[in-house]
């Protein structure tokens, strides 16, 4: 039997973490990292399987969703910056860095580019405070940013698009 | 040897593995904020260099955890030398030959740091006594560095009450933030009865500024796994919880490295050292809720529920994880259980202040020279932190403030920094000693940004469950917006300062509780920076409160 009437194999997956934690519903927030993983951003129907196969109510899995930052509910871009806004980014000049930032891509932090290239994003500290500003480039951090440094990550995103198109 | 473990494993693990030492080693930190500037590929290059110069049988390279000084970093250093170790700093991967050319005494022309400079001297390493200097995802090391001899000496020679007492007279308050003694904390734990009873460690570091918490999970994992094993057995436990922010994958990894190593020698598990006491250990990740550093919040979150608090009592202590009594402490509480019994309360009590004992790990940031980690015993003067370890401010500039406690803390003037780093001083300048952010800031800084920035942050992160926050916070951000956009009077002052006292005494929890301190702390020694952004009172109207 598939785990989800698309035959999608990601659910499978998901499904065999759910095991590992018994289908206990105090995992639901493990279950959803898991999930934002294989998926990428934890859409409406996906949060109803976790529902589920939990046994919980829909309300209880969407209202823990949408209380973590750290859940999306939308889709991201292809690449992801991340401007870590803490204390000691701050006054070293993250606010600059993130304007940079959304100058160049035309969007606010929080939202995503139209062509789904690109999604800019905030922190509130990643504790890399001694290297400060830092900047989370797909994952990596990245030193002592300044704007132009960002702006030059962006250009180097934006490069491989232009050519093919 | 899996399964069952004695006092005597350790030894012959710890022997096992001091055999296997070379005569140099080249530490190279692996830490987060070394790892963003390619630590992966110096190690690599060292390896790489090593083999090729057929040094293997005198050269270690070793992953190591946080060498604390952050801002020089990638740090790598180099132990076994005649006079003493070297310390290079700003590495990269190409230095990797120039580096084995230090290790055979040739010129090597590389920039090392000077081990004699205050940020290095001024140190007191107990919690961090490893960090820097162990691998953390080998178990041999820890075990080799003294590791699991604290446990084994607990479980096998005392009771836990006597636990309880030892932790109680070593006079270690929480690290967290708010100070509360841990030995009372595990006392009422282990007095409330219950089936079942659990330990939680809350490693949920949120305060923007501070990455104490990362560096000693990520460098030392053992350490917090054995203090709450510890913990466990004074207070009756038999599970753990490590709460850790998913913003730290590094941490995360290592300790679930940490927590499979444990389990295959037998230190976590059933039977530990073939006593009754089974204790057992799972990770639960956070997901970037501030809120979740509150105790209360913490427990519904891992719980798989919205991390919103409930009023106190009943407390976690009495009613805590599904109404079990429940024990929460700090990464840095529980990482200083182990020092405290190897060697004695009586030396543990003797080092600090009068009522703040032991030693506090700062991060050290913001516009100061020298970035980074510091382990400092209380009692220390905020002048020798930042001027002597941090080296001032940043290019000729003056230091301003020291922002302490992050959100929950308040901004200290520079005529201030002869205080002594305790609970009881900063809390008598309206700032908090907080979990250990240190945030320098200089004379560009404006104070009233600061306060905007700080309830920008709270504003966000209220959970929304208590009025006074929820909408407090919002009404208190607009109107530091109103007064940085000029366009505020004598009377929006008044109003924030009432909202202020209004969102302190009525909040359900310690974030809305100590939300106003930036403002008030700001309003306290900069005043003239908010007067300064002011209008003057429309004409006809309370002519009183002009200025």
């Amino acid at each position: 039997m598939t785990a989800h009437a698309s035959g999608d194999k990601r659910f499978k997956i998901l499904e065999a973490h759910i095991k590992k934690f018994q289908a206990r519903q105090d995992a639901l927030i493990e279950v959803l990292h898991k999930a934002q993983e294989l998926f990428g951003y934890l859409e409406d129907d996906l949060l109803l399987f976790v529902a589920h196969r939990l046994k919980l109510p829909p309300s209880r899995v969407y209202g823990v969703a949408t209380f973590y930052h750290f859940f999306c509910l939308k889709p991201q871009g292809a690449h992801t910056c991340v401007v870590c806004l803490g204390t000691a980014c701050y006054v070293k000049g993250s606010a600059k860095v993130l304007a940079a930032a959304e100058a160049a891509a035309g969007i606010k932090s929080g939202e995503t580019t139209p062509d789904s290239q690109l999604s800019l994003l905030t922190a509130r500290c990643i504790g890399a405070c001694a290297i400060a500003p830092a900047v989370v480039y797909d994952g990596q951090v990245a030193a002592k940013q300044t704007p132009e440094m960002v702006l030059a990550q962006l250009e180097k995103w934006r490069e491989p698009c232009k050519a093919t198109t | 040897m899996e399964g069952t473990m004695q006092g005597d494993d350790l030894a012959a693990i710890a022997e096992k593995h001091q055999g296997s030492r070379r005569k140099y080693c080249l530490r190279t930190c692996m830490s987060a904020g070394c790892m963003s500037s390619r630590a992966d590929a110096i190690k690599k290059g060292l390896d790489a260099e090593v083999k090729a110069q057929g040094l293997e049988g005198e050269v270690e390279v070793r992953r190591v955890g946080c060498m604390g000084f952050c801002g020089l970093g990638p740090l790598v250093g180099l132990d076994g030398m005649k006079e003493r170790e070297i310390l290079f700093e700003h590495v990269t991967p190409e230095d990797a030959p120039a580096i084995i050319r230090a290790v055979q005494a040739k010129d090597h022309g590389l920039q090392v740091a000077d081990p004699d400079h205050p940020f290095f001297s001024k140190q007191m390493r107990v919690v961090r006594a490893n960090g820097g200097i162990i691998d953390p995802e080998r178990i041999e090391d820890y075990v080799a560095a003294n590791g699991y001899r604290a446990l084994y000496h607990v479980l096998t020679d005392i009771r836990p009450a006597e636990v309880v007492e030892e932790i109680t007279r070593s006079g270690l308050r929480g690290r967290g933030g708010a100070g509360f003694p841990t030995g009372l904390k595990w006392g009422t734990v282990a007095k409330s009865p219950g089936a079942r009873k659990f330990v939680v460690c809350n490693g949920d570091e949120g305060d923007p500024g501070a990455y104490m918490d990362r560096s000693i999970l990520e460098s030392d994992p053992h350490l917090v796994l054995e203090g709450m094993a510890i913990a466990a057995y004074a207070v009756g436990a038999d599970q753990g919880f490590l709460y850790v922010r998913a913003e730290y994958p590094l941490a995360i990894s290592r300790l679930q490295t940490a927590i499979r190593q444990a389990k295959q020698l037998g230190l976590l598990g059933g039977g530990i050292f073939e006593t009754p006491f089974t204790f057992n250990v799972d990770i639960r990740i956070g997901a970037g809720a501030f809120v979740c550093g509150e105790e209360t919040a913490l427990m519904a979150s891992v719980e798989g529920r919205r991390g919103t608090p409930r009023p106190r009592p009943p407390f976690p202590a009495e009613r805590g994880l599904w109404g079990c009594p429940t024990l929460i402490n700090n990464v840095e509480t529980f990482a200083n259980i182990v020092p405290i019994i190897n060697r004695g309360a009586a030396w543990y009590a003797g080092i600090g202040t009068e009522r703040s004992k032991g030693t506090k790990v700062f991060a050290l940031t913001g516009k100061v020279q020298n970035n980074g980690l510091i382990e400092v015993p209380m009692g220390i003067t905020l002048r020798q932190i930042v001027e002597e370890m941090g080296g001032g401010a940043i290019g000729g500039a003056k230091v301003k403030a020291v922002q302490t406690g992050g959100p929950s803390g308040g901004c200290i003037p520079a005529e201030y920094l002869d205080t002594s780093v305790d609970y009881e001083s900063l809390t008598k300048l309206g700032s908090i000693m907080g979990s250990g952010g240190m945030v320098v800031m200089d004379d560009s800084t404006n104070m009233v940004e600061i306060a905007r920035f700080y309830m920008d942050f709270c504003r966000d992160e209220s959970c929304g469950k208590c009025i006074p926050c929820r909408a407090g916070t919002v009404q208190m951000f607009e109107l530091l917006e109103k007064i940085l956009s000029r366009k505020a009077t004598a009377r929006d002052i008044a109003m924030l300062e009432e909202l202020c006292d209004l969102v302190k005494h009525t909040s359900l929890c310690g974030l809305g509780q100590t939300a106003p301190n930036p403002v008030l702390s700001t309003l306290r020694f900069f005043r003239n920076e908010y007067t300064e952004l002011l209008q003057p009172e429309p004409a006809g109207e309370c002519a009183a409160s002009g200025q």
